[in-house]
């Protein structure tokens, strides 16, 4: 088999005594659609960082399309095809729609121009047309995060990581967003997302890995992990699995 | 396109009321504005599109004041050249101490006083070291002609402060339209999110520093030729980092106009003030303070910016009554 587009291994870092990712190994092969998914704190945004290079590991090694990138500068990663999205959105908030997706254009073209139109045809992929004259600042949570997906899919990439672009949207919002998603991963593109939404990752995701407490403690299909005790134990609690069972055969 | 227009409509103005008047208060106001334009326009490179706040852009101005001096005194260099060798040597400061500030992560008000300690140091190197003529500072000998860019009038000051405003508006108008303009931009405004983008925020600081050095030590190689003296203070001292900065903010930063508008309503006031109270020592900087005080607080973007500010305002209390 073909070495994988990402390949995450043994990677660790600590924070003072906390060990915010712990031995966590990985590989996302190119062109599916996974999803990282865990409680809150769980160090999923940090091990995003770890693979992007906002974050160095203390131990371990991140491969993509074939290369070392571990501890690379993320502006290097973004121009060999891997692009993030923040959880919190990060606007360049005094532009506008276009300018701002334009920053990303420009990443593969120079010419400004040209950049703009290729803002203009990535906003209709998001769905972002009719706000592209306004400032960033003034778009809702929704816009803003599509802003974030438009931004991200303006450099190219080839894998892409979605920091939850789906929290904080009302259930409309979200039911719209995810054809969105879907389309991206149709189009080519690697999609890796965290996500809490779970109607989203039962909806979209091939694999999906869980992270709880900075370890990998679960992995398979939506179906596989949200049926695995240890999964339900780190969400609900020691025990929740067994007492479930218990309410199920109780009932049936 | 319309940047351009706007530059030449600028262009065309100025050269219209210099050429149609002989009065010499005017043709120094004229003069001086422009020269404010310059030092406004410089700042604004690095601070109001890369927003990177320099407290300290009179290293940029004293070293382009010395090389364009020592230049022709010492080294008996043509004038012109002086000046090339002085925007160099004044860019080539901007790299050094971008690449120290920028390569730590300095920003906001690190940067600021990073800036500010820099033009110290360099003043009082000025004044310990033979070369630049100590504290007793440099004359640059009266010899009026166009080779030694010494002009009988006013006018051809004039026409050469012009010429380096109007590149700095073209290089302010290229960044408004360019790859590397939007990247500073979006360093400004959020260094992470364009890091994301795989922009370097430290090449495209260390690009804008350098040009607004280069435009900040064409300002100090004019004032030298317009004044024929430096010395330390003048040079490295902090009036021209803060007139520049005043001039930029006041007008508004990261934009095309803001730093003409500010540095000639703030040179109109000067002179003004001076005017009515100049008989009244301190009145005058007193009223000179106070606008200043009226201008930050309720312009927050500058005069270029009012009218943005006006809608937010109006936004904001429209948000409240409903």
């Amino acid at each position: 088999m073909a070495e994988a587009l990402l390949g995450v291994r043994s990677v660790s870092v600590s924070f003072g005594g906390l060990r915010a990712v712990d031995d966590v190994s990985l590989d996302v092969n190119a062109g599916t659609l996974t999803a990282l998914i865990g409680p809150n704190g769980a160090g999923k945004t940090t091990l995003f960082a770890l693979m992007t290079g906002f974050l160095r590991p203390d131990s371990g090694s991140v491969r993509f399309a074939g290369r070392d990138i571990t501890g690379q500068a993320p502006h290097l990663n973004a121009r060999l095809g891997l692009a993030r999205t923040f959880q919190i959105v990060q606007p360049f908030a005094a532009q506008s729609v276009r300018e701002n997706i334009a920053v990303g254009a420009h990443l593969h073209l120079a010419e400004r121009r040209a950049a703009l139109a290729e803002a203009d045809a990535v906003a209709h992929r998001v769905g972002l047309s009719a706000q592209l004259a306004r400032l960033a600042a003034d778009l809702t949570v929704a816009g803003r995060k599509r802003l974030e997906l438009a931004r991200a899919l303006a450099t190219r990439p080839r894998l892409l990581l979605l920091d939850e672009v789906l929290a904080g949207l009302n259930p409309q919002e979200v039911a719209e967003m995810i054809p969105v998603v879907r389309s991206i991963a149709d189009g080519g593109i690697t999609v890796l997302m965290i996500e809490h939404v779970m109607q989203a990752v039962m909806n979209l995701a091939q694999h999906v890995w869980v992270l709880a407490q900075g370890r990998l403690i679960a992995a398979g299909t939506p179906a596989e992990v949200t049926s695995d005790s240890a999964v339900i134990e780190a969400y609900l609690g020691y025990g929740a699995a067994a007492r479930l069972r218990k309410a199920a055969e109780a009932n049936s | 396109m319309r940047d351009l227009l706007g530059i030449a409509v600028f262009v065309a103005a100025i050269a219209a009321v210099t050429w149609s008047t002989d009065s010499g208060v005017l043709l120094t106001a004229i003069m001086m504005a422009l020269y404010a334009t310059l030092l406004a326009q410089a700042w604004n490179l690095l601070g109001g599109y890369g927003g990177q706040f320099s407290f300290g852009h009179a290293l940029f101005f004293g070293t382009g004041a010395y090389v364009q001096v020592i230049a022709q005194v010492t080294h008996d260099v043509n004038a012109w050249l002086a000046l090339v060798a002085a925007v160099a040597a004044a860019a080539l400061i901007g790299v050094a101490v971008g690449a120290i500030s920028f390569r730590y992560g300095l920003k906001g008000s690190y940067f600021a006083l990073v800036t500010l300690a820099f033009a110290e140091v360099f003043r009082i190197v000025a004044l310990s070291v033979g070369f630049t003529g100590g504290g007793v500072g440099l004359m640059l000998p009266l010899h009026e002609s166009f080779a030694n860019m010494q002009f009988g009038s006013r006018k051809g000051y004039i026409v050469l402060a012009l010429g380096l405003v109007t590149l700095a508006l073209l290089v302010t108008a290229w960044l408004r339209h360019s790859r590397f303009g939007a990247r500073l931009q979006a360093v400004r405004d959020n260094e992470d999110a364009a890091r994301a983008v795989g922009i370097d925020p430290f090449a495209i600081k260390l690009g804008a520093i350098t040009l607004s050095g280069a435009f900040m030590g064409a300002a100090g190689a004019f004032y030298a030729q317009v004044f024929q003296y430096i010395d330390p203070a003048i040079a490295f001292g902090p009036a021209s980092s803060v007139e520049a900065l005043v001039a930029a903010i006041v007008g508004g930063m990261g934009t095309l106009w803001g730093p003409v508008l500010g540095a000639a309503i703030l040179h109109l006031l000067a002179e003004f003030t001076r005017n009515m109270f100049g008989t009244l020592p301190g009145v005058n900087m007193v009223i000179y303070g106070a606008v200043l005080v009226a201008i930050v607080m309720f312009l927050p973007r500058g005069i270029a910016g009012a009218g943005a500010s006006a809608v937010s305002v109006w936004r904001a209390s429209g948000g409240r009554s409903g």
